[in-house]
């Protein structure tokens, strides 16, 4: 009975009631997820705000190419790809590390300790932290720049000093995503049978070479899968944050392709070249982890679809 | 099995002992470094200005005064934006468990028709959004600029959120729908009466997650809302704690005598805005855990 082939219109008719439960997400999918993806033709016009696309001239790819001429192109590029080394290269393996030591702790107390009070800062608002970062960068009230003048050095203007954007963005992240991103490892570490360490200590091996040969051997499908979900997120580079952070004198090493498709789209009303910056970033984007996700599966036999 | 416990703790040598005292130490460095910040910031608060833009306050206290907060709460706007950040959070989160749930429900379904296009349908929007200013003009077409109506139903839905929901809802064992529909209930009925009350614990993670998101979120809300009584805290946070410290236009003159600056009240508005979420923290600490294990494993 089960394998009679029924008619989809009887199928659907007979669980309509199951439809109706769709039909709210797929209405605001519709409208609120695809309507703007037509609107990306945006970028193919020279869009007046005032008289809407009947009012506008359709340009082709003049906004890309506008995008792709303007110094911006460059400084933007650059900038994400360094914003993203570097959160690659600090705040992705950190998070490992730290998950290892959780785990690693003998002393319950101060495992559980690291772990809530790694994990707090997650639920600051960016608001508050780049508040918290300004603040205490303050080079006249700030607590680091009074430090730095207790021990006798100038006080630094951080904010407003190209030099220092990348390290603070990066430890800003890393303060508050380390904690947040351990838990996913913490529990792939808590699901090894604790029975391969004791033949591993048995055979006479040490803590390194267990955690080299236990340890991260089987977290690997995990770092595999969190590896490809952030080649996705970092074109995309926090730019909630990093709107907060930067201003017109750190522009040359803060401004990415988001926070420049918004000061020329919201804040200028340029949209068609806003809308093209964006979209070069959403199909790099996809591009990205489309090439991740086959990698992964190539080298692991893991991967997210 | 123990045994070989026990034989195993005996071969831990020396340099297992400090490797552990070791990872103890770090483990206390790491927290009092992630949570200094935070305690600073307490104390700077509670201190008179003198002492904190001295350098003197460093971990307690100095000088303990109320009138940072006095001062904090005399700022316009203030008491009205936790008011309407209260309001986003409650009904925002209310709506997004409507979307949510009844969607997740009908995707969870193996009989769905077309059930592979409607859970790529969702999952496409992950690995590909249009960006901001599309979305910005989907909300000034659909004349939602500047209403509160456009901060609680343009972000119905989170899609990583909506696959834990679904996720959850597949290990709901079959036979007990079975059960349900042969006593004649209909698949609302049952989703009301059958799953809903059997996934709280998925519920309340899910809950939490766009709780959280609801009450932090700053960007959508400055962009879309232009009156300041509609404006959440976060984005009237952004004027008084971001903005105006960049530009360090107000070097206020601190005296020994004076009980509050402006430096001291940002931190004291800082404390307001984190206080709900560090009361908050255990219970969300708890479900969070949950909710990212699954999610990390199903997603």
């Amino acid at each position: 009975m089960l394998h009679r082939k029924e008619s989809i219109a009887h199928r659907v008719w007979k669980d309509w009631d199951l439809y109706l439960l769709l039909i709210p997400g797929f209405i605001w999918y519709l409208l609120f997820c695809y309507k703007p993806m037509v609107g990306l033709r945006t970028a193919f016009y020279d869009y007046n705000v005032f008289r809407g696309f009947a009012g506008s001239t359709f340009v082709g790819f003049a906004n890309f190419r506008d995008f792709i001429d303007s110094p911006d192109f460059i400084r933007t590029i650059k900038n994400t790809l360094l914003i993203a080394f570097w959160q690659m290269a600090i705040c992705f393996p950190v998070p490992i590390v730290l998950a290892i030591a959780i785990t690693e702790m003998k002393c319950k107390f101060i495992s559980k300790l690291t772990q809530t009070a790694t994990f707090l800062p997650y639920f600051i608002s960016v608001v508050v932290v780049c508040g918290m970062v300004v603040s205490f960068l303050s080079p006249s009230t700030g607590i680091i720049n009074l430090l730095r003048v207790k021990l006798g050095l100038e006080p630094i203007y951080f904010i407003v000093n190209p030099h220092w954007f990348r390290p603070i963005y990066t430890l800003m992240t890393l303060w508050q995503t380390a904690g947040f991103n351990a838990i996913v490892y913490i529990a792939a570490l808590m699901g090894i049978d604790p029975e391969l360490y004791e033949a591993a200590i048995i055979d006479g091996a040490g803590k390194w070479k267990r955690i080299i040969h236990i340890t991260l051997p089987s977290i690997v499908p995990t770092i595999v899968t969190m590896f490809v979900m952030n080649i996705g997120k970092m074109v995309k580079v926090g730019y909630e944050s990093i709107l907060l952070l930067y201003n017109p004198s750190t522009y040359s090493v803060a401004d990415v392709i988001s926070t420049y498709a918004f000061r020329v789209g919201i804040e200028n009303g340029n949209y068609g070249l806003a809308t093209a910056a964006g979209l070069f970033e959403a199909l790099v984007a996809l591009v990205l982890v489309t090439i991740a996700n086959r990698l992964s599966r190539k080298l692991t036999e893991n991967s997210l679809w | 099995m123990s045994k070989q416990t026990n034989n195993a703790r005996y071969l831990m040598g020396k340099g297992e002992r400090s490797f552990n005292v070791v990872v103890n130490i770090i483990g206390v460095l790491v927290s009092l470094l992630c949570l200094y910040p935070i305690v600073y910031v307490l104390s700077a608060s509670f201190s008179r200005p003198l002492f904190v833009e001295n350098g003197t306050v460093t971990l307690l206290p100095v000088g303990t005064t109320l009138d940072s907060y006095r001062e904090a709460f005399k700022k316009p706007g203030l008491w009205m934006s936790y008011a309407n950040t209260i309001f986003y959070t409650v009904v925002g989160v209310a709506v997004n468990m409507a979307f949510s749930t009844t969607m997740a429900y009908a995707l969870s379904k193996k009989r769905l028709v077309f059930r592979k296009f409607f859970t790529l349908f969702c999952v496409f929007t992950m690995w590909f959004s249009a960006g901001i200013i599309p979305l910005y003009m989907t909300f000034r077409d659909l004349r939602l600029l500047d209403t509160r109506f456009a901060i609680l139903f343009g972000f119905s839905i989170n899609t990583y959120n909506l696959i834990i929901m679904k996720s959850f809802f597949e290990q709901v064992p079959s036979s007990l729908e079975e059960a349900a529909f042969i006593d004649g209930a209909s698949n609302l009925r049952i989703f009301a009466q059958v799953y809903l009350p059997l996934s709280k614990p998925a519920l309340a993670t899910v809950g939490l997650f766009y709780a959280v998101n609801r009450w932090n979120s700053y960007f959508w809300a400055m962009n879309l809302l232009t009156s300041d009584s509609k404006l959440p805290l976060q984005v009237l946070l952004k004027k008084l704690i971001v903005d105006k410290v960049s530009n360090e236009t107000e070097a206020a003159i601190v005296t020994a005598s004076s009980t509050w600056s402006p430096t001291t009240v940002i931190y004291a508005i800082i404390i307001i805005a984190i206080v709900p979420m560090l009361v908050a923290y255990p219970f969300i600490q708890k479900y969070f855990k949950t909710g990212l294990t699954i999610g990390a494993n199903k997603g």
